[in-house]
Formats: structure tokens, sequence, C-alpha cells
């Protein structure tokens, strides 16, 4: 059984292994939970997103969004690489995820198929 | 929506996009001496009038420029009403609104709980920086109390959004909800 505790350890381990980093510098990917995201299956693209960042021991920033108008086009995420422009993927299914983060997040290669928009 | 912790993310993003920093969820399962399942969601965010109040659960009052009045809240009481249950809704400007829907525990119509560990770790692991939780679960007479400030104390400096947390964290609200359901988790 776990206990708070054990927080205290996790920490210590964390932190010896992180570099302190400059927000601004790392890789964005935000994810649509409005309504129409939710029902449409942001939580399980939220939860593949937050497990394909821990297999490849990523230091990304995930956030989340509300209703951004394109609700025929949930799930959706944003991803935005520093000082790159923001990429928006639609119609996604958890499948495509480890898809985008290799390619996009990792190696900087937009995943143009799966894109409906960038700003 | 196909399971109630999925209304449950809806209004808890309804209160993140109303300015709250506090949020608590309680749920509270008693299948077998009420035959009633409870939701409520309280914050501190900034409140909702009495006139909007009286629309809010209409879909069809809905605008574009008020965000926080959707399709949610309108989808949350009719998975209530449709099982015997209700939602109430209650709000002042400037303090905070109180979201809590009841549903009979055993109707054929109410939708599963779902995978509320998911619902919980995903929402902290993307907004737990800047919003507190506080999750009670009871499953008759079991609880689990789980509050994001105490987790923060232990974790000093460190974000709550960092990703070993969020797995960790994961795992301690699984557990713990297996415990008190008696070794089930959802």
């Amino acid at each position: 059984m776990k206990t708070l505790a054990e927080l205290k350890e996790l920490r210590d381990k964390v932190q010896r292994e992180m570099k302190k980093r400059d927000q601004g510098t790392r890789a964005e990917i935000i994810v649509g939970m409005g309504t129409c995201g939710i029902a449409a299956g942001a939580r399980e693209i939220l939860k593949s997103v937050l497990a394909e960042v821990e297999k490849r021991e990523l230091d990304v920033r995930i956030t989340q969004t509300g209703c951004i108008g394109m609700c025929e086009k949930e799930p959706l995420i944003d991803v935005k690489l520093p000082g790159k422009e923001r990429v928006t993927y639609g119609n996604l299914t958890t499948a495509d995820i480890p898809k985008i983060i290799s390619e996009h997040v990792v190696n900087g290669n937009v995943v143009t198929d799966l894109v409906i928009a960038k700003h | 929506m196909r399971e109630l912790s999925l209304h449950i993310i809806d209004i808890i993003e309804n209160s993140r996009r109303a300015g709250a920093n506090l949020i608590k969820l309680v749920i509270n399962e008693k299948p077998v001496s009420d035959n009633l399942l409870t939701i409520e969601i309280s914050d501190n965010g900034k409140g909702i009038s009495a006139e909007k109040l009286a629309q809010i659960t209409d879909p069809f009052v809905t605008s574009r420029t008020t965000r926080e009045v959707g399709l949610g809240l309108a989808l949350f009481k009719s998975a209530a009403e449709s099982c015997a249950g209700k939602l109430i809704i209650k709000s002042t400007p400037g303090e905070g609104t109180d979201v809590e829907a009841n549903f009979q525990y055993d109707h054929l119509d109410r939708a599963p709980l779902g995978d509320i560990t998911t619902t919980i770790s995903n929402f902290i692991a993307a907004s737990g920086d800047k919003v507190d939780l506080i999750y009670q679960h009871y499953y008759e007479n079991n609880s689990f109390d789980f509050d994001t400030r105490k987790i923060k104390q232990e974790l000093d400096d460190l974000s709550i959004q960092n990703r070993q947390v969020t797995v960790w964290l994961r795992e301690y609200i699984q557990e713990n909800l297996a415990k008190i359901r008696g070794g089930e988790a959802f």
C-alpha cells in the first residue's frame, strides 16, 4: 500500500535526476477538454499522452483547454514546440498519440495527415 | 456520456474555467444501505448569478459567449433525472458554485461511475499546479480522503504535474479506491 511518506523519497529521487529547466524551452501539449472533447474521448487521449510522455521520459508541459469551437473535429490536441507555430491535430484516436509524440514532439516533424489547423 | 466520471471531468472543467483554485469532489456510494449514489462538486470560482442559474441546465439558452454555461450541466441533469435522481445547483457570485447530483444506485439506466482514477490523475497532471483538488470517496462505511494540498507539502518545490508524480498518484488513488470498495477497482 502506498503512503504519502513515500512522496518525499520520490521527490528526492526526481530532483536528483532533474535539471532545472526553463519553462519557455519545453514543448507543450494542450488537450481539448470541453463537453464536446470529453464526449468524443478526450480523457483517453490525455491518458495516452501522459503514458507516452512517461514511457519516453520526456520533459513536456501538458495542459488542458475548453471548447475551441471545432467540436466536430474532437478529440483534438495542440502541439507547441518552443519557437515553432502551434499545430492542432483533430479527429484523433489513442492510436495516433504515439505517432504524434515520436514524430512531432521528439523529432520535430509535423504529422501532416492529422493536422487540422496551424496558428 | 458513457460514464458518470466523464460528467465529473466536465463539471470540474467548468470550475477550473470559472477561475477556481480549490475544487472539492465528494462521491458517496451507498449501494446497500440507501441504494443511493451522490456526486457533489463545489468550487471557489466566480459563481453564477441567480438569473443565469435559473436557465443554466437549459441547453437551448446557452450562448457561445458565456463559456461556463453549456451542454455539460444539461447532460448531467438528464443523467440524474433518468435514474430517479436530481441535480441541484447552488451558487453565490464571487464565492463559488456547488453542483450535486444523486442517482438511484441500482437503477437500470444509471451509467457506471467509470474510470475515476484516470479522471482525477489526468486533471492533476494537466492543472494541478494551479488548482487544488480535494477528493473524498465514500463506499458504505469506508472512505478515502485525498487532498492535493497535502501532496504538495510532501513534494515541497517539485511540481505535482511532474510525470513521475503523476504515475505515483495514479497508483495511489487506484489502490485506495480498490481498498474502500472491497478489493474491487473500477
